[in-house]
């Protein structure tokens, strides 16, 4: 009896957690920490009690629409604009959703769970898998799960101690978050077409990025998908002549 | 701000997250619209990268995060390991900045 739990844990662990996975977001909890730090100390600063920032950190879960709906409410902005900035910068999560969502579509606690844990890091990792899906499943629970607890652990400590924290760009903190992204899209690049319709879809977003909401750009940058179309009409074609 | 709008935008990031792997569920899953999804999000992460490298808060986030950014991603290019493409890119935008270079 006393060997069954720690063995429960083993295989839970055996099941859910990838140590490659783990070993990788350890780079990533620097980066998040200051970010979630940063997050309860402006939080405190605009006269927001900590258990309304820990609150959101809990229950919204997404860094980006916390800080713009944060900061559009503190400088007096109506709810509605605060929300709807904050559900606008989000709506990237839809084609990372449509991309990996068969990862954590299983029972409805999973369903549940998987679907709050959705955010860049654990889309990216699951994608950065490629076809094998238990990598892919053991990636997403593994980087959610550890995104999850330090940020809600870093927002309460910044804020109490947020003033004590210098600036998140000190020791070039900022960097580490979308570093980390783009060491896990750059293999997907080596394949022509992604590399092709990522250079395009960012060069729309950077075009748009100072006219446009922020959140906007970046889904705009799906028009890169076009290059798949001439992809399919070559293809035919090809397929065509293999016949003939 | 209002424990309100701390619920109401809980709801509304939930079902956002929620839009995709229903729509994924509804659609017979090809390998082609696979493939069609799987690129739609590696598009839309590689934006967000380069814009969030170069711009913050709606304007030119200065030179020494995109060239942290930059350096990170040559390394990772020829395969460095994840830490180590980290902490050359947040060294060189740290460095670059005590240097005076925002």
């Amino acid at each position: 009896m006393r060997h069954l739990i720690p063995d429960r844990l083993g295989s839970l662990a055996a099941r859910f957690v990838d140590r490659g996975v783990l070993r990788d977001s350890a780079a990533l909890i620097a980066g998040l920490f200051i970010v979630g730090v940063s997050f309860g100390a402006v939080a405190t600063a605009e006269g927001v009690p900590w258990w309304q920032a820990a609150a959101m950190s809990l229950f919204v879960f997404a860094g980006a629409s916390q800080f713009a709906t944060l900061g559009i409410l503190a400088g007096g902005g109506g709810l509605l604009a605060g929300v709807a900035a904050g559900l606008i910068l989000n709506l990237r999560h839809v084609p990372y959703g449509l991309a990996v969502g068969d990862v954590y579509w299983t029972s409805l606690r999973a369903k549940l769970i998987g679907t709050h844990l959705l955010v860049d890091h654990t889309a990216a990792f699951a994608l950065a898998a490629g076809s094998d899906r238990t990598r892919a499943r053991k990636a997403f629970w593994t980087v959610g799960i550890v995104l999850f607890l330090m940020w809600n652990a870093a927002t309460v400590i910044g804020a109490f101690a947020g003033q004590l924290i210098t600036d998140p760009k000190a020791f070039g903190l900022d960097a580490t978050l979308p570093v980390i992204l783009l060491a896990l899209v750059l293999p997907s690049m080596r394949d022509a077409r992604t590399l092709l319709a990522a250079l395009l879809g960012t060069a729309v977003a950077l075009a748009t990025s100072l006219y446009l909401p922020a959140g906007i750009p970046v889904l705009l940058a799906l028009i890169g998908l076009v290059v798949m179309w001439r992809g399919t009409g070559r293809n035919r074609t090809e397929r065509a002549e293999a016949t003939a | 701000m209002t424990m309100a709008a701390v619920l109401a935008l809980a709801v509304g990031v939930f079902l956002v997250r929620l839009a995709g792997p229903v729509m994924r569920s509804r659609i017979k899953v090809t390998e082609r619209s696979e493939t069609l999804m799987k690129r739609g999000a590696t598009v839309v992460l590689a934006a967000l990268v380069v814009t969030g490298a170069l711009f913050t808060d709606g304007a030119f986030a200065g030179w020494a995060l995109p060239a942290g950014v930059l350096v990170g991603g040559v390394l990772a290019w020829r395969r460095a390991p994840i830490l180590v493409v980290v902490i050359a890119a947040a060294g060189t935008t740290a460095l670059l900045r005590l240097a005076g270079i925002a």
